[in-house]
């Protein structure tokens, strides 16, 4: 990537807020129904049908306002955003233009360099619009379902350099999100979906160059990709002395390029409005500290007490407390261990990976169990591969760790004595990494440290054999 | 012995009460009388005979088991924007020609459970935008008291209904002065209530924040009656006025000595015939008569009304009209070889001059750049005409003014001068600006013998008052001419 150009990114995230019913109407908001079997004349635009704000809605978007360290308003208003589209069945949509409900807010995400933060401009409350389904046979259909299920749109300060950071705010908004419990944020389902605001500039150069925004963005994969090969676009067209236009562009996730959509110039002229169904929303004080008392602990408080009271590092802590299921697992089991490093690695680096893509974080693990692995870790009880071996096993049947180590004897061999048959086999098997080692490749050392914790079934403490090896070939 | 249909509304309760007459007996003769005389007038778009003798069959029944509401058997007309399922509501566009609403609007429902008999969907101008129901796709609606004039409008064909005795009452709808404009010009009575009295909820929208429904009919008891039965809060309506709604008809016998009437001079300024004129100062006098007091007074945002009117509400029509693509519902063009040409065909050929003309001025004024210049100054003289309203009520308890210019002009004489038609609106678009209750009701006749309507304007949610001092007056006016 060329060095001598930045990135200058901005995000517009939208996440489907969880409420029972849409936000004008009463009809339900699950999702994955036979189409148009969850709408009524409101959601469907019927002549003469009015919208009603659910309330719940509001409150969900002030949680989400707080969360992220906005400022929320105290009156705010809907607008109307007129434009045509068939799955628009009232060919506008209710948004919030000049006075969204929270604005100025920001988040903070760990970068390869450090903390970082990252500014919100602004969260407004809006409503879906429904699907287009293209049939070969009947044309194109329309799924009414998801008109009017509630969104916020959650816009960021163009604070963002690169495509991890953008993947790490990312990450972190939708942890957020999810602990507030205000969204699923499923990316699969669309109930998060995001667009890429970018530009490049010379390095140290302070105006912004013209952006494009990128949508179709369906995971965080092919949003890092996209923004990677936006940003080779734009700097190969300023290079050629090519102007960049400003325009939307849709990413192709089968050849992983960005096509451009529609031109500024063809852009609409949104006409909005203030919505004359609808009433002024108000946001009193007494509401605002009820809604503030119900956001659990938010992840970067308990980023920094994980830092604090089990010194780890900041970017072990900052995944640890990505989700919350994990992070209160993590907590549970922390109490009952008098090794809580190696708790987060084990976390971290088995876990997760156990725990898979899936939406549900549920672990199969008691936690107490999982603290008496780590204490007969951090006691050289047993090893580590041990450790490995034994989580998919607990995972699958959940049990008490001492009774399958020593009904299986599975305890760590320390005991020189009862190592130095095993170090002599694999000294005697494997000629060539000796004569490696002996040729001054350090790197041999370790086949052979390996080697020899697998033969009495890898109970072998790595350290004793590592020492008992070097003896050896010293000799 | 009179015929059924020249009795209000209240002497066929009182004579359904006393089982003088049943709903059945009532609603054949108005369905009769339809038959007889609407090939004439045109009030009517959807007649629904076999349902309102089958509605009048259930009201007869339920008053015989001690169940009649309040309308129990009243046959009523209703505009054809209000929504009733099952029922076309055209809105007199070709667009909406063949839309059958699966649900009712509330005002409707209320009706209904008030045991009132729908006799049919009365003719309008399309979308409610237009002074004399000719903007009608089917056919112009005459007026009652003469066939060569038009009724008024957009609720031309409910005034007309209830003044050829077609419907003893009707709904209407009010954005600019639709209820009150045609209850003038065919002689008859007519509110528009206090914005949010009256659940807006499956009215097809016009301008949201002026709309109103309301009644129409012969006398002011009967208007009170209906306006009774639909207001009060609707859920469904964000708009709608949680409060409690009292009875205005048993209030219209109280008392109206004391009552301070202003009389805003800016509505008797150059555009006001001499006959109107005439009338209006006649019923100012007959109200001192009353032991009314009348106060000279001002409204000086009156003449900025106007076009803080045309823009706002046709700002709010251009967005409220762009769901009639020809993608859902409604009219669709045929031969289209693309989505936006689905959208640009169907909706020229769908809708009337008038609509397109207002669709073009409201996205005008929204458009980027220009939203500031009308749009936001608009709303400022909204805000002016709020005041100048608040001020002259903080001291009187109503105003008292002309509803129309002239009397009912001939069919034909304004089409084509938009402008002209526009100018029509000066003295009741105020009320709506500023979300007032006004009744418009006669209070003479020009030499021609055409009726003179006025407008009583109340203080927000103040229908009893001004339907009060519109009964006592209309008691004085009959008992003269008698």
């Amino acid at each position: 990537m060329d060095t001598s150009y930045e990135m200058v990114i901005g995000l517009e995230v939208h996440a489907e807020l969880k409420t029972e019913t849409k936000i004008f109407c009463d009809c339900p908001t699950t999702f994955g129904a036979a189409p148009n079997t969850q709408c009524c004349p409101v959601c469907t635009g019927l002549p003469g049908s009015l919208p009603v704000l659910n309330q719940q809605v509001v409150a969900y978007a002030v949680k989400a306002g707080l969360a992220l360290n906005c400022e929320i308003a105290g009156f705010s208003k809907q607008d109307r955003k007129n434009y045509f589209y068939p799955d628009l069945p009232k060919a506008y949509q209710i948004s919030q233009y000049d006075l969204p409900l929270c604005s100025r807010g920001h988040l903070d995400i760990q970068t390869k360099s450090g903390a970082k933060r990252i500014g919100i401009t602004r969260i407004h409350i809006e409503e879906d619009a429904g699907k287009l389904i293209h049939d070969s046979v009947q044309g194109t259909l329309l799924d009414c379902n998801r008109c009017g299920v509630p969104l916020i749109e959650i816009v960021s300060e163009p604070d963002i350099r690169s495509a991890a950071e953008a993947v790490a705010y990312l990450q972190k908004l939708r942890s957020v999100l999810l602990y507030t419990g205000v969204s699923d944020c499923k990316m699969q389902e669309g109930s998060l979906r995001c667009d890429v605001n970018l530009s490049v500039r010379p390095q140290g150069q302070s105006a912004l160059g013209k952006r494009a925004e990128l949508k179709n963005l369906n995971s965080f994969s092919f949003i890092q990709k996209a923004i990677n090969y936006e940003f080779c676009r734009q700097v190969s067209l300023l290079q050629a002395g090519e102007p960049v236009v400003q325009e939307t562009r849709r990413f192709d996730e089968k050849d992983g390029k960005t096509h451009s959509m529609r031109r500024k110039e063809n852009a609409n002229d949104y006409r909005y409005f203030p919505d004359p169904d609808l009433v002024p929303i108000r946001v009193d004080e007494t509401w605002l500290r009820q809604l503030a008392a119900e956001i659990p602990t938010l992840p970067d408080a308990r980023r920094a007490r994980y830092q604090r009271d089990f010194g780890l590092t900041p970017s072990d802590a900052e995944q640890l407390t990505a989700d919350r299921q994990v992070a209160d697992y993590f907590e549970q089991a922390a109490q009952l261990t008098a090794y809580p490093k190696l708790l987060c690695n084990l976390v971290l680096s088995q876990i997760l990976r156990l725990l898979g893509d899936g939406e549900d974080s549920t672990i199969p693990i008691a936690p107490a169990h999982l603290a008496t692995l780590c204490d007969l870790l951090g006691q050289k009880k047993i090893g580590s591969s041990t450790a490995r071996q034994l989580l998919p096993r607990l995972w699958k049947k959940d049990g008490d760790p001492v009774a399958i180590i020593a009904g299986e004897d599975l305890w760590q061999l320390t005991d020189p004595a009862q190592l130095v048959p095993y170090v002599e086999q694999v000294l005697s098997a494997d000629a060539r990494s000796v004569g490696d080692y002996k040729r001054g490749k350090s790197s041999a050392l370790q086949a052979l440290v390996g080697r020899t914790m697998k033969a009495p079934g890898g109970r072998g403490d790595p350290a004793v054999i590592a020492a008992l090896l070097r003896e050896r070939l010293a000799q | 012995m009179k015929q059924i249909t020249a009795h209000t509304a209240a002497e066929l309760l009182a004579a359904m009460e006393k089982r003088e007459l049943s709903a059945r007996q009532i609603t054949a003769a108005y369905l009769e009388q339809i038959e007889k005389t609407d090939r004439h007038i045109g009030a009517y778009l959807t007649v629904t005979a076999k349902e309102a003798l089958a509605a009048a069959d259930a009201a007869d029944t339920a008053r015989r088991q001690g169940r009649a509401g309040s309308l129990c058997g009243l046959p009523v007309a209703v505009k054809d924007n209000i929504c009733t399922a099952g029922v076309r509501t055209t809105c007199a566009s070709k667009m909406l020609a063949d839309f059958t609403p699966p649900y009712s609007a509330t005002a409707f429902k209320k009706l209904q459970a008030a045991g009132a008999v729908r006799l049919g969907k009365t003719n309008m101008d399309e979308f409610a935008m237009g002074s004399t129901t000719e903007n009608s796709h089917f056919h112009p609606t005459k007026n009652p008291v003469d066939p060569t004039r038009v009724p008024g409008g957009s609720s031309g064909g409910s005034a007309a209904a209830v003044a050829s005795r077609q419907a003893p009452l009707a709904l209407g709808s009010d954005t600019g002065g639709s209820i009150r404009q045609p209850a003038a010009y065919c002689g008859v009575v007519g509110l528009k209530p206090t914005y949010g009295a009256v659940s807006r909820y499956g009215l097809v929208a016009f301008a949201s924040s002026l709309d109103q429904i309301g009644p129409l009919a012969n006398t002011v008891e009967d208007v009170a009656l209906l306006y009774d039965a639909i207001c009060g809060h609707d859920p469904r309506d964000a708009t709608s006025a949680p409060r409690d709604y009292t009875s205005t008809r048993t209030a219209l016998w109280q008392d109206i000595s004391g009552l301070k009437i202003a009389l805003p001079r800016e509505y008797f300024g150059p555009g006001l015939s001499a006959p109107v004129k005439q009338g209006i100062l006649a019923a100012a006098r007959r109200f001192e008569q009353l032991g009314a007091e009348i106060v000279e007074t001002t409204l000086p945002s009156l003449d900025s009304a106007l076009p803080a009117y045309y823009v706002i509400s046709s700002a709010e029509a251009s967005s409220n009209l762009a769901r009639f693509d020809g993608v859902k519902y409604g009219f669709r063009a045929a031969g289209f070889t693309s989505r936006d040409e689905i959208y640009l065909k169907s909706r020229s050929q769908g809708f009337g001059a008038e609509v397109k003309r207002r669709i073009l001025l409201g996205s005008f004024v929204l458009s980027a750049g220009y939203f500031d210049a009308y749009y936001k100054k608009a709303q400022q003289v909204r805000t002016l005409v709020v005041q100048d309203f608040a001020r002259i009520l903080d001291t009187c308890d109503m105003v008292l003014s002309p509803v129309a210019p002239t009397t009912a002009y001939k069919l034909g004489e304004k089409q084509g001068d938009p402008m002209q038609m526009y100018l029509g609106d000066v003295y009741t678009v105020p009320v709506n600006i500023a979300g007032l209750p006004a009744v418009s009701l006669p209070c003479g006749r020009d030499e021609q013998g055409l009726p003179v309507g006025m407008q009583l304007i109340g203080r927000h949610f103040g229908e009893a008052q001004i339907l009060r001092a519109a009964h006592h007056f209309a008691q004085s006016y009959r008992e003269e001419r008698a």
